[in-house]
């Protein structure tokens, strides 16, 4: 076993796990942070995808002892506690981007690292090829991509 | 995935030592190829011995007339370099083209060159600049460095700890993506210096990266995209399988190779 300790959603947290834990599972189920979830499993739906240190990181490819001392951000983590859901979020909702819904977490934070990266008025060509490492079955992306263009304007008024 | 032990040494020399002694050891840097590989039980390395609080060995910077860039250095930060854009940009839109953002946060220079994948970008921009892979214990010329597939000149206790990129006059790559996985089924780096004319391939060989003489000595007459019309390579030595037939991966050989000379001299 080997502890672990790092800083999720601001607050510290720490545990004892084997070191074949993956970032997703400590999420998951040390810490019942399900918002995250495994899609996937092999580093190509994005259904995992975290915040690590301010940037998107697959947490199913992590092992949850590399991101010692990190600061995380899941989609827990995302809005003010007890505060409206973040920009990234209610676009989402006002523009109706998804139906199942499994993606999702990883969706937006995958697309709240591209505003980051990119800036707050994202095209569609920029917004569909910087999804390349995010899956979505059920919407064929359509709303997804004009939910991230109205998200990362609602961002810079934020 | 097989249980294993960790280690995080603090120096090149450390982790050196760990892999010389220990059974069954692996070295871990972004983790991108190794962590996906051991979920599948197709690797199960007993000991895993950590890079990232190796101090020195990421980073990047121009050195006289060559580009170093450390063995860590991750995808995102060659293909957002200010330095690398300036020197060598095709280098940092190869980088670019790697995986997927979040891929690119982590998955680093010297693990892919390390791994060798027979359809990885790194190994075509590695030979196509006719680098210098830059160990613990010597200096490796690219084209003495890939040995096959999954295979290199590295010795068992050899760690990559930085690459030497010469500048060139001109340079690009041209990827093919398979469109579910993003590798490249097929990948061209070209690059001019001087004389020095290197005509790369990725993802087509069955037995991994490999120079185009033909398209080189045709190239070195006169560096432009006219000068390869009409060439092909044989299918023979190409990879087939359910992504691409040998024949198919050969003619891509023939056109990514006029597409990246033709953006290298525009």
């Amino acid at each position: 076993m080997t502890a672990v300790a790092m800083t999720v959603n601001g607050k510290a947290v720490t545990g004892d796990v084997d070191p074949r834990t993956l970032l997703v599972q400590f999420l998951r189920e040390h810490l019942r942070l399900t918002g995250t979830h495994v899609g996937c499993d092999t580093s190509q739906c994005g259904a995992c995808v975290v915040h690590v240190d301010g940037k998107a990181v697959k947490a199913c490819t992590t092992f949850a002892w590399q991101v010692q001392g990190a600061n995380i951000t899941t989609i827990e983590g995302l809005a003010e506690p007890n505060g409206p859901l973040h920009p990234m979020q209610e676009a989402f909702r006002e523009n109706h981007a998804l139906q199942c819904g499994y993606c999702t977490p990883g969706m937006i934070m995958s697309a709240v690292d591209i505003v980051w990266r990119k800036g707050n008025e994202l095209d569609e060509k920029t917004i569909r090829h910087e999804l390349e490492g995010n899956i979505c079955r059920c919407t064929g992306y359509h709303n997804i991509v004009k939910a991230i263009a109205a998200g990362a304007k609602a961002m810079a008024k934020a | 995935m097989y249980e294993f032990k960790f280690h995080r040494p603090t120096t090149v020399r450390q982790a050196a030592g760990l892999l010389a002694r220990q059974e069954e050891a692996k070295l871990l840097a972004g983790g991108h190829t190794l962590i996906p590989t051991m979920k599948l039980r197709l690797a199960g390395p007993k000991h895993i011995i950590d890079m990232s609080q190796i101090e020195g060995i990421s980073g990047i910077e121009m050195k006289g007339r060559s580009l170093v860039i450390g063995a860590l250095t991750r995808h995102v930060e060659v293909a957002t370099s200010p330095i690398v854009k300036e020197n060598i940009p095709a280098l940092a839109e190869l980088a670019g083209l790697i995986g997927d953002p979040a891929v690119r946060h982590r998955g680093t220079i010297g693990g892919s060159v390390a791994n060798n994948d027979p359809n990885a970008d790194y190994p075509a921009a590695v030979l196509g600049l006719g680098a210098t892979v830059i160990t613990n214990k010597r200096r490796i010329a690219a084209d003495d460095f890939f040995k096959g597939l999954f295979e290199t000149a590295l010795e068992p206790d050899e760690i990559i700890v930085r690459f030497q990129f010469p500048k060139v006059n001109k340079a690009a790559y041209m990827k093919f993506p398979n469109p579910a996985s993003r590798f490249a089924l097929v990948g061209v780096f070209v690059s001019k210096r001087g004389s020095d004319i290197r005509v790369a391939v990725t993802g087509a060989g069955s037995n991994g990266v490999f120079r185009v003489t033909s398209f080189e000595e045709a190239l070195k007459k006169r560096f432009g995209a006219k000068s390869l019309d009409g060439m092909t390579i044989p299918a023979d030595g190409m990879s087939s399988d359910i992504h691409g037939s040998a024949e198919y991966r050969a003619h891509l050989v023939g056109v990514l190779a006029r597409r990246a000379v033709a953006a290298a001299t525009a």
